[in-house]
């Protein structure tokens, strides 16, 4: 069979590292490149992990996952609202200090530069949480676009540690660690607190999982930042703890069907398209994107984005044709992959919108073959609500 | 980890078994290791022929599609019908999960095929890059 990609260790090209590769590599992970850095995609079996295994330990008890690769970019100063209200299509006059929500950064056209996770941190103080591979991108879009406005707008990418601690148990694991109250803090908001010995470390109770749980930023110190990285691991053993890596990442998101960028949003699809409906507020009179919105709703949505189960035996995966029932090509696969914790072959694509409808049967063309999926309900997994 | 003697490799890590003219075929220890946890393999039918070196089919893991080459050339006569629903099996015994049964066309093929000290020595090899 043909061998596994991997990047090896010493490799020469440009690619990026976090300042927890070296504890990674120590730890025995497969690694791989992901939009030019050099991440863990999964730990090894002989310490109980495996995509599969760190998959459930998130959606039974907790994982934790390198996430420094994320961007961050700060935008403060007495017009930082005007500023991200500008270039963010949800509506951040709505954030209190200290909470945070999910949003999109558009073109004029109403296409994604990037999805984004904005947190109101003071008064006048905003932290967007973009993706890695749009970092650089990213900023330049937020500079260029707000300089009309009274702000100074930051990059801090290389400032943070970003550590996500998801799944049931992950507030267990982190309220050991910690003198915050994290009772306090409910989903999507956050919080500062001693962390580690660490003062006044940001933790947010957010995360790319579809479970509860924390991201927190460190200092990006490899020092710093192995240290906190092993006593987390210590401090989750009683709770199953293992470190988790980008497949775990990409299926478990999968499931929750959070949108990856280049897959489900790009600088080619629309909100109305991607089905971000409920992110975008059209109330809000200007962003940038709007009124090409307007325009795209006024003169109908061709495709959109759906949930696909597999029907017939196979595994549908990124940019697989989607076929309708006759066998012609209608659509492609976004991203697709097995799901552990629901155990079927599931993926997100875009078809026709008159073929949206759950319950439609389609087929997925594997390897010159259909192979039959059906439109089904989204997410695919929700997490079940915690009693009082 | 030592490879079982009782049998060829080749470079692709599937591993045969030869008994006169009947094979067995399957994937090696290492390739399970490389691929990560395994959710689907998929044989020829029964009656199929193979070319040495050509695929045969496909092993899938949660996140690549990788293919399997035959080692030798001949007729499949069984295919494993557990791994349809049991793929782990693979990752948990590489070396007792087969894969497929085949009459072979042209057993001295299996002369160029690695020993398992030398399949050892390849792996060894390839893992140290």
């Amino acid at each position: 069979m043909s061998s596994a990609e991997a990047t090896p260790a010493g490799t020469t090209t440009n690619v990026r590292k976090t300042a927890l590769n070296a504890v990674h590599r120590q730890m025995g992970a497969k690694m791989v490149e992901f939009n030019g850095w050099d991440m863990p995609v999964e730990y090894p079996a002989s310490i109980g992990c495996g995509i599969i295994n760190e998959h459930m330990a998130v959606r039974t008890g907790v994982g934790i996952f390198d996430v420094s690769h994320m961007g961050d970019i700060r935008l403060a100063g007495p017009q930082a609202l005007a500023a991200v209200q500008h270039i963010s299509m949800n509506d951040a006059s709505r954030l209190a200090i200290n909470q945070a929500q999910y949003s999109a950064l558009l073109y004029p056209e109403g296409t994604f530069v990037d999805d984004v996770i904005v947190h109101r941190l003071a008064e006048d103080e905003y932290l967007l949480v973009i993706n890695a591979g749009t970092r650089e991108k990213d900023f330049s879009w937020v500079r260029d676009n707000t300089r009309q406005f009274d702000c100074a707008v930051e990059n801090l990418s290389d400032d943070f540690t970003q550590i996500a601690i998801q799944g049931p148990k992950g507030v267990n694991l982190l309220r050991k660690l910690t003198d915050a109250d994290l009772n306090a803090v409910k989903f999507y908001w956050v919080t500062r607190g001693k962390l580690c010995g660490l003062p006044n470390i940001l933790m947010g109770r957010t995360g790319y999982t579809a479970e509860d749980g924390f991201e927190i930023y460190i200092p990006a110190d490899e020092a710093t930042s192995a240290r906190v990285w092993y006593e987390i691991l210590a401090a989750g053993k009683e709770f199953g703890v293992v470190p988790c890596g980008l497949g775990s990442r990409n299926t478990l998101r999968l499931e929750g069907k959070l949108p990856l960028y280049g897959h489900e949003i790009s600088d080619t699809i629309n909100v109305w398209e991607a089905g971000l409906d409920r992110f975008c507020k059209m109330e809000k009179l200007e962003f940038v994107g709007r009124t090409a919105l307007e325009k795209a709703k006024a003169a109908g949505i061709k495709r959109s984005l759906v949930g696909l189960e597999m029907t017939e035996r196979g595994i549908a995966r990124d940019g697989y044709k989607v076929l309708d029932a006759s066998g012609r090509e209608v659509g492609y696969v976004t991203s697709g992959s097995p799901a552990p914790f629901l155990k079927k072959n599931i993926a997100l694509a875009y078809v026709p919108t008159e073929l949206a409808a759950v319950g439609t049967a389609v087929k997925v063309e594997i390897r010159g073959q259909g192979v039959g999926a059906v439109v089904v309900p989204t997410p695919f997994y929700k997490r079940p609500k915690k009693s009082a | 980890m030592p490879y079982p003697t009782d049998r060829k490799y080749t470079k692709e890590h599937e591993w045969i078994q030869v008994n006169g003219n009947a094979a067995t075929v399957g994937i090696t220890d290492y390739a399970q290791q490389s691929l990560g946890d395994i959710v689907f393999v998929e044989t020829p039918k029964v009656g199929a022929e193979l070319t040495a070196g050509k695929t045969f089919g496909t092993v899938e893991s949660v996140k690549a599609v990788s293919d399997l080459f035959a080692p030798a050339s001949g007729t499949v006569t069984e295919v494993n019908a557990a791994l349809a629903t049991s793929p782990e099996k693979v990752n948990s015994d590489a070396h007792g999960s087969w894969m497929l049964k085949m009459t072979l066309k042209n057993p001295s093929e299996l002369d160029g095929l690695l020993s398992a000290a030398d399949y050892e020595k390849f792996v060894a090899e390839e893992a140290g890059h």
